[in-house]
């Protein structure tokens, strides 16, 4: 052969490309269900949502409910945490957020008891602002819920709720 | 070799083994020659094999009365304790066991650092150990899961949610690897599952170590290339063999220490406690044979580099053959590196203590400090010192300096060291 022909592609190196892009687009058709089956399925998915009785508490007060196989921190806060929250400057905060977004009803702070950082439940009334502290390795939350001290990345997560009526939220 | 002229002596032993060989296999690893000169450190191999057997052994033992689900998992764990007939010995011997298996993993690999037998030919051994070393680590992560005590529970949280530091899509990887939004049932089960896969893997890639081990042969304590077989070298069968099997029996009278009279002092007791996913354990600790590791995740302030930095420690292993540009193989003859070589197994040790320790104050920072000479032995120093150190002078024979007529003072210092 000389040298231009080796360089033509011919009808064997059309079938041989083919069959190879054919062939990854089938283990690729076969594979993904192998791995799609370890994402949470429907019976998890299910569970979605879940409704909270919030008449008991008092001001100060907190419960913890399980969404999501996670634990979800409910707390009434009282005036002065909500003032202390508040007046907060942007400036200092390692992720900001405005109290006013993180709890339209500044009564009730709703949100994911789960360290940003690994995942840990945090302490409630506890750490530098007496507030949340993650005793796994050591985040300070303050009574807005946000990082203000250790290796967590983030502010606690607030999930979707809302006010069903005055007594009841739903999560999820 | 001469074991690739081998003839069974019988008629039928000839007739199977001309179709398939496994006689020629059987004879190569008797006749196998090895250096004159191991000394008992060279025993771990066999050891580890044992230990590997044993864990095999009794986790399918166990497998048989343990139930993997969220409800009944705990309770399962606690009637294989009292109910099942001998349950309480095959249980304290699988989890003392994962505990002699590291054991016995860390000195087999830091015999290898200090005699050099990672270098070349002798790397893809070293890789496939490494290998071997971290789906150790994945399989005891997974095992100390299944009980779904507190700290099985916390423990897997924390672990798994390191991936939720990949950058976009952490929390879909968490997920996944969760099947839900927390660890759970879903989780449980396929930590299983693959707890149980896993041994089996390591079982094949064993049999690759040996083989890649059978190619060069062993290395030796002093390093040296060797003619095999010839006067620095004894048949595998029956020396080595009663060495290794002389060894196993003294490492059997620790593992049986632990097991018998103090079963439980390499756990912790929050794992008596059955997994509730509204309580954190006050101080979350890993096994004992994670925590340099986990010192060195959490050195370091940020969630993703320190993530990157407890991968890493484990990845400059790897390389390491390429790291060290040291010709000379055995620190006997490497006057220098035989000291760093003592700062890094203080190190390690070091990061061990730390990472049992909270992460605060004077502990951090130590943690730290070990964190920083950790990568500064591996990356700066092996490297710089390989090209300027002034090693001393190698014998040409394990036999040379024994039968003597050497004027050379570096084998004369040898002799000594014998």
């Amino acid at each position: 052969m000389s040298e231009s022909d080796k360089k033509k592609p011919n009808r064997r190196d059309f079938i041989v490309t083919a069959t190879t892009a054919a062939g990854a687009v089938g283990v690729g058709a076969a594979v993904w269900p192998l791995i799609d089956q370890m994402n949470p399925d429907a019976s998890v998915k299910a569970l979605a949502s879940t409704e909270v009785d919030i008449s008991g508490l008092q001001p100060g007060q907190s419960i913890t409910v399980l969404w999501r196989g996670k634990p979800v921190f409910i707390k009434r806060r009282t005036q002065e945490e909500i003032d202390s929250a508040r007046a907060v400057d942007l400036k200092d905060l390692k992720h900001p957020e405005k109290d006013e977004d993180r709890a339209e009803n500044p009564e009730w702070l709703v949100m994911l008891g789960v360290c940003t950082h690994l995942g840990c439940v945090p302490l409630t009334d506890k750490g530098d602002y007496n507030a949340w502290f993650c005793p796994c390795h050591g985040s300070h939350y303050d009574t807005s819920g946000r990082i203000r001290k250790g290796p967590a990345p983030t502010n606690l997560e607030v999930p979707k709720y809302v006010f069903v009526d005055s007594k009841t939220i739903k999560i999820g | 070799m001469s074991d690739h002229d081998y003839q069974p002596a019988s008629k039928l032993g000839k007739w199977f083994n001309d179709r398939l060989p496994l006689l020629t296999l059987s004879n190569h690893l008797q006749e196998y020659p090895t250096p004159k000169n191991l000394n008992y450190w060279w025993t771990f191999g066999g050891i580890l094999t044992f230990c590997l057997i044993t864990q095999i052994v009794t986790g399918i033992i166990l497998g048989m009365h343990y139930i993997a689900h969220s409800d009944l998992a705990f309770e399962s764990v606690e009637h294989i304790m009292r109910d099942v007939n001998y349950g309480w010995l095959i249980r304290y011997v699988h989890a003392n066991g994962a505990s002699m298996f590291f054991l016995a993993v860390y000195i087999h690999i830091f015999r290898s650092l200090y005699y050099g037998s990672y270098k070349s030919p002798r790397e893809v051994i070293w890789i496939i150990g490494m290998i071997i070393y971290f789906l150790m680590m994945a399989t005891a992560f997974m095992g100390y899961v299944l009980p779904w005590g507190q700290m099985s529970f916390w423990g897997a949280t924390v672990i798994t949610n390191l991936f939720s530091a990949i950058p976009f899509i952490g929390e879909s990887v968490v997920n996944w690897l969760w099947g839900g939004y927390s660890v759970d049932n879903p989780t449980l089960t396929r930590f299983f599952s693959l707890h149980y896969l896993l041994p089996f893997l390591i079982l094949g890639l064993v049999v690759l170590h040996i083989w890649a081990l059978h190619v060069p042969g062993n290395n030796n304590p002093i390093g040296i290339e060797i003619k095999k077989p010839s006067n620095d070298t004894v048949p595998f069968h029956p020396y080595i063999v009663v060495k290794d099997a002389f060894a196993l029996l003294l490492f059997l009278i620790v593992f049986a220490f632990f097991v018998f009279y103090s079963p439980n002092i390499l756990g912790h007791a929050d794992n008596y406690i059955e997994a509730n996913p509204l309580v954190t354990p006050a101080h979350i600790v890993p096994e004992w044979y994670l925590l340099p590791f986990y010192a060195i995740l959490r050195s370091v302030p940020d969630k993703l580099l320190g993530v990157i930095a407890m991968f890493a420690a484990i990845f400059v292993l790897v390389i390491l053959p390429w790291l060290d540009t040291s010709k000379v193989r055995s620190a006997i003859f490497r006057p220098i590196y035989k000291q760093f070589y003592w700062f890094l197994v203080a190190d390690v040790i070091i990061l061990g203590y730390m990472g049992a320790m909270p992460a605060e104050g004077t502990y951090l920072l130590i943690a730290r400090v070990a964190t920083a000479y950790y990568f500064i032995h591996f990356l700066f120093i092996l490297p710089f010192l390989g090209k300027k150190e002034k090693t001393l002078e190698v014998p040409l024979s394990i036999i040379e300096p024994v039968i003597g007529g050497s004027p050379k003072e570096a084998m004369a210092k040898f002799k000594k060291e014998i």
